[in-house]
């Protein structure tokens, strides 16, 4: 046996470990992100959900103006808490469009009436479609979308205080 | 004190190991004969870990809730199975279990081992030592099953009903038995390098460990397959997931292994490429728990990871696999391999056996970490799933499954009878169900269709090493050999069975409706709810008819309060000729009910020629060691024509 | 072991508060009634990598967002749309992880080679241990 193919396994194992450790280094990120960054919001036209409230149509994000397009639940555990801290977000100015999803109108509106309502526009999403169709995985989920209607930027989960001059930070570059 | 007394024994048998391991470097080194001490210090060592365990056992039985490990896992209300189930469902208690099965194993070595040179049982319990006291070490330094809690607890936090399955009690340490049994071939192994002793007596010292080991794999893999094809509800019974394949490496190593070993054990050839898949089957074990314990790949649902444990385990599975494959690197050079084997020989059958086994063992290593690498190199995230496996591996497969048909007919040596005249039956019986499948079943996969005439193949050609024999003088290992080989072919066919015939039936079906699957005709006759312990669940009354009787089916959506889950209970008849699979679902906004209703002729066939396989192993195991009892003094090895 | 088992148990059961109280979408649970559209939908499901559960296929998963993933896999073939437009579809929005079959991308050429490599491997060494030709 050659010298070379006796040394073989020890290189692959090299290489295994290598990256098994690499990867207890490294803990796996679960979130899958969206591929939708850069491009342009696919066009929707979600009919609206609470009484008083516009829908969303896909050229109301080509507003000329950056907006916060959040994708919310009132089932949604997280949402509770993400739901004041857009609200401290619309105080400073910035404009946030909803989209609702696999909700019920009454529902959206009694979750708006407890802990808050900083949207412009809600869309009901029923069928997760317009979700699937801009590559989002789960609630909550927000996209920072130019004023060109170009995705800009995908926050994955909830958004939290912390969170907040990341996402300010996002409008303004895409201003 | 139960639990002092459990760990002190685990203090003492890592001592009495480390000691162990001197022993063995002391014997390498000089000419001292220590076998006699090693062997006492082996078993010693061995009752103490078995001491251990059924202390734990001992705490989880009584709930004895001053012990932490109790606290978080058992609850006092517990049925009493489950509460001892519970000692080794959970990380710490499975560790324990794992280096319990380990140095048991050490310890029968010590106490059966007649036919392994003394030098070489020697080094083999020495390495069997240094595997033990790494994993003694992990559980005393970082994960310490005894752990006392101060002031006790109450009450205990383990009473999820979900973890109270019988599937989920038993499976664990049936693998486990498969995984721990092949470190004794990685010791053997280790020890025969050490020593230079690598031959035919080492290989059939090994055999009997892989065998056993193998069957407890094979048993571990049919059993998960049917469980996760019964409780998971969607009719699918393997899933190549990340954790699945970490059980399937090993036994795909195990197989490979088990068949070269025979040509080492016959022929005294082979030599590099055994050792090399002994230490390769134990070492998948060791990545196989990696995998699991450690959570680093995405599985079927997320685990908690654990850095420290991982990072232990990791650099475990690094030392004991990187010395050997080192061991293998620096004294592969001395094993002589003799002269080439003829095409047209056992020798060579098994050889191609050995090719078709490894490379479908690459591409699972492969397509199980293939995602990591992309990550740790490119950043970029990747799925590799079932549609990679089954075409890559699945073709493979197929190829090994007619091979094993031809194998078992070919004399050691040379063979010079026409092999092919002998087949000519099998033959037909392929070409019989391949024009079937094309005659009734046109639209069918060339997958499966291949897949029924190979099993028809294999089915005949696999009884053929018994066809004009003596059937009381045929050998228990060649008995075995047939029935594992038939087994393939009864696992193959419901495979493809299932592939090709499942009829599926999902629909939101109102009480009174009728739905149409397959030969059955299925009325949704009303749904009730209906109380468990601690669940409440939708219960639906199917009734079924085809032709006879009715079957009454009640699958049910049960909603758990502590924690609150969802599951889904799904109600399965099984037929002479197939399976009725029943699940509901949710409700749907007018009074409709989700149903999911698969018939799945011959699915049973899948688990059955597992368990087949298993039975032909056990066969083979019985028949080696009666073999080895009679023929003691002088076997006369070069006789056994169906080994 | 028991980590397997444990994971599929946990599959099996979804966190009961993560789900909305609407009723799954209409061709989540349904077949289509064209079984050449149904068998094509059916494979295409197969491939496709659940968000939520991400160790099972979208056709094996009782998360609420797969069950709209097969609505509008079924909804797009009844359409006319072919499997591999859908796919690439899905890919566009969410990368090549979505997609449990490996796709034509240079990174996933290894995965495709790498079988071909073991069996030239595996070939040669054993053809060094049998004798071919007399």
């Amino acid at each position: 046996m050659t010298r070379a193919l006796r040394f073989t396994p020890l290189l692959l194992l090299l290489l295994v470990v290598g990256a098994l450790t690499w990867r207890l280094t490294t803990p796996a990120d679960t979130a899958v992100p969206s591929r939708m960054t850069g491009q342009p919001v696919p066009t929707f036209d979600l009919a609206p959900l609470v009484v008083g409230k516009p829908g969303l149509v896909s050229a109301d994000l080509a507003s000329g103006k950056p907006r916060l397009l959040n994708i919310f639940a009132s089932w949604c555990v997280p949402c509770i808490a993400e739901v004041k801290v857009l609200d401290g977000l619309r105080r400073r100015g910035v404009e946030i469009d909803g989209i609702a999803v696999r909700d019920r109108p009454q529902a959206v509106a009694q979750f708006l009436a407890r802990n808050g309502d900083p949207y412009a526009r809600i869309g009901g999403d029923s069928e997760s479609r317009l979700q699937i169709s801009l590559g989002s995985s789960g609630v909550p989920e927000s996209f920072v979308v130019d004023g060109r209607g170009i995705v800009r930027y995908q926050h994955i989960g909830p958004i939290e205080a912390a969170d907040v001059p990341v996402i300010l930070a996002q409008l303004e570059q895409v201003r | 004190m139960t639990a002092e007394a459990g760990l002190a024994a685990l203090w003492l048998a890592a001592a009495l190991a480390a000691f162990q391991l001197l022993l063995m470097v002391l014997a390498l080194c000089s000419a001292v004969d220590v076998q006699r001490a090693m062997r006492g210090v082996a078993m010693v060592q061995g009752a103490l870990t078995i001491m251990s365990f059924a202390m734990l056992l001992l705490v989880f039985a009584r709930t004895d809730l001053s012990v932490a490990l109790v606290f978080e896992n058992s609850h006092s209300a517990k049925p009493f199975m489950y509460k001892v189930a519970g000692a080794w469902g959970n990380h710490e208690g499975s560790m324990l279990l794992w280096v319990t099965v380990l140095a048991a194993a050490g310890a029968i070595m010590a106490l059966l081992s007649r036919r392994t040179s003394g030098r070489t049982l020697v080094a083999a319990l020495g390495a069997q030592a240094a595997l033990a006291l790494g994993f003694y070490a992990f559980l005393l330094l970082a994960s310490n099953p005894f752990a006392r809690l101060n002031p006790a607890a109450l009450e205990g936090r383990g009473l999820n009903p979900l973890l109270q399955d019988p599937g989920l009690a038993f499976h664990p340490p049936t693998l486990y038995l498969g995984y721990v049994g092949l470190s004794v071939a990685f010791s053997l192994a280790v020890g025969a390098l050490l020593t230079g002793e690598v031959d035919a007596r080492l290989a059939r010292a090994m055999r009997p460990w892989v065998l056993g080991a193998w069957i407890f794999l094979t048993l571990g893999i049919t059993a998960g397959s049917y469980w996760a094809y019964y409780e998971l509800g969607w009719g699918g019974y393997w899933f190549w997931d990340p954790v699945e394949n970490a059980s399937l490496m090993p036994w795909l190593a195990a197989t490979a292994l088990l068949h070269s070993i025979n040509v080492l054990a016959a022929r005294g050839a082979l030599k590099a490429w055994t050792m090399m898949l002994a230490v390769i089957a134990f070492s998948m074990s060791m990545v196989g728990t990696f995998l699991v314990r450690s959570g680093v790949l995405t599985s079927v649902h997320a685990f908690a990871i654990d850095p420290q444990r991982g990072t232990f385990l990791l650099a475990l599975l690094a030392i004991y696999v990187g010395a050997a494959f080192a061991l293998f690197a620096w004294r592969g050079a001395t094993l002589k391999e003799g002269a080439q084997f003829e095409l047209v020989s056992r020798e060579s059958g098994l050889v191609v056996n050995n090719l078709m086994l490894s490379v479908i063992l690459g591409i699972v290593f492969v397509g199980t970490l293939y995602p990591l690498f992309v990550e740790a190199v490119a950043g970029a995230k990747m799925s590799v799933g079932a549609p990679y496996f089954n075409a890559v591996a699945g073709p493979l497969a197929l190829i090994l499954a007619m091979l094993v048909g031809v194998g078992p007919l070919l004399a050691w040596r040379r063979e010079r009878r026409p092999v092919l005249r002998r087949l000519t039956v099998p033959a037909l019986m392929a070409a019989t169900a391949l024009a079937l499948t094309i005659i009734l079943a046109p639209d069918m996969t060339i997958l499966s269709r291949l897949g029924l005439a190979v099993a028809a193949f294999l089915a005949g050609a696999s009884i053929l090493p018994l066809i004009a024999r003596n059937p009381l003088r045929v050998p228990l290992a060649t008995w075995g050999m047939v029935i594992a080989h038939f087994g393939i072919a009864v696992s193959l066919a419901g495979m493809a069975a299932n592939a090709a015939f499942t009829s599926e039936k999902l629909a939101v079906a109102r009480v009174g409706e009728t739905l149409r699957v397959g030969p059955w005709l299925v009325q949704l006759e009303g749904v009730a709810p209906v109380a468990g312990p601690n669940w409440t669940a939708i219960q639906a009354e199917l009734r079924a008819t085809r032709g006879e009787g009715p079957v009454l089916l009640t699958p049910e959506a049960r909603y758990f309060t502590d924690p609150p889950t969802e599951t889904g209970e799904a109600a399965i008849r099984t037929f002479w000729n197939g399976q009725l699979y029943t699940v509901v679902g949710k409700p749907d906004a007018d009074g409709g009910w989700q149903l999911r209703l698969w018939w799945k002729p011959f699915v049973t066939l899948i688990w059955a020629g597992g368990v087949l396989i298993a039975l032909g192993g056990a066969l083979a195991l019985v028949g080696r060691l009666s073999l080895f009892r009679r023929r003691r003094p002088s076997a006369d090895w070069r006789k056994e024509r169906y080994a | 072991m028991n980590g397997r088992v444990l994971a599929l148990l946990l599959a099996v059961s979804s966190p009961a508060f993560a789900d909305s109280d609407l009723p799954p979408a209409y061709w989540a649970n349904r077949q289509l009634p064209d079984a050449r559209q149904e068998a094509a939908a059916d494979a295409l499901m197969d491939q496709i990598r659940c968000l939520v559960c991400q160790g099972q296929s979208i056709a094996d998963s009782d998360a609420e967002l797969a069950g709209d993933m097969r609505d509008l896999v079924r909804r797009r073939i009844a359409a006319g749309e072919s499997p591999a437009a859908i796919r690439s579809w899905l890919i566009a929005r969410y990368g090549s992880w979505i997609s449990y079959q490996p796709t034509a991308e240079p990174a996933a050429w290894p995965l495709w080679l790498a079988p071909l490599a073991l069996l030239a491997a595996g070939a040669l060494l054993v053809a060094r241990r049998i004798k071919v030709g007399r």
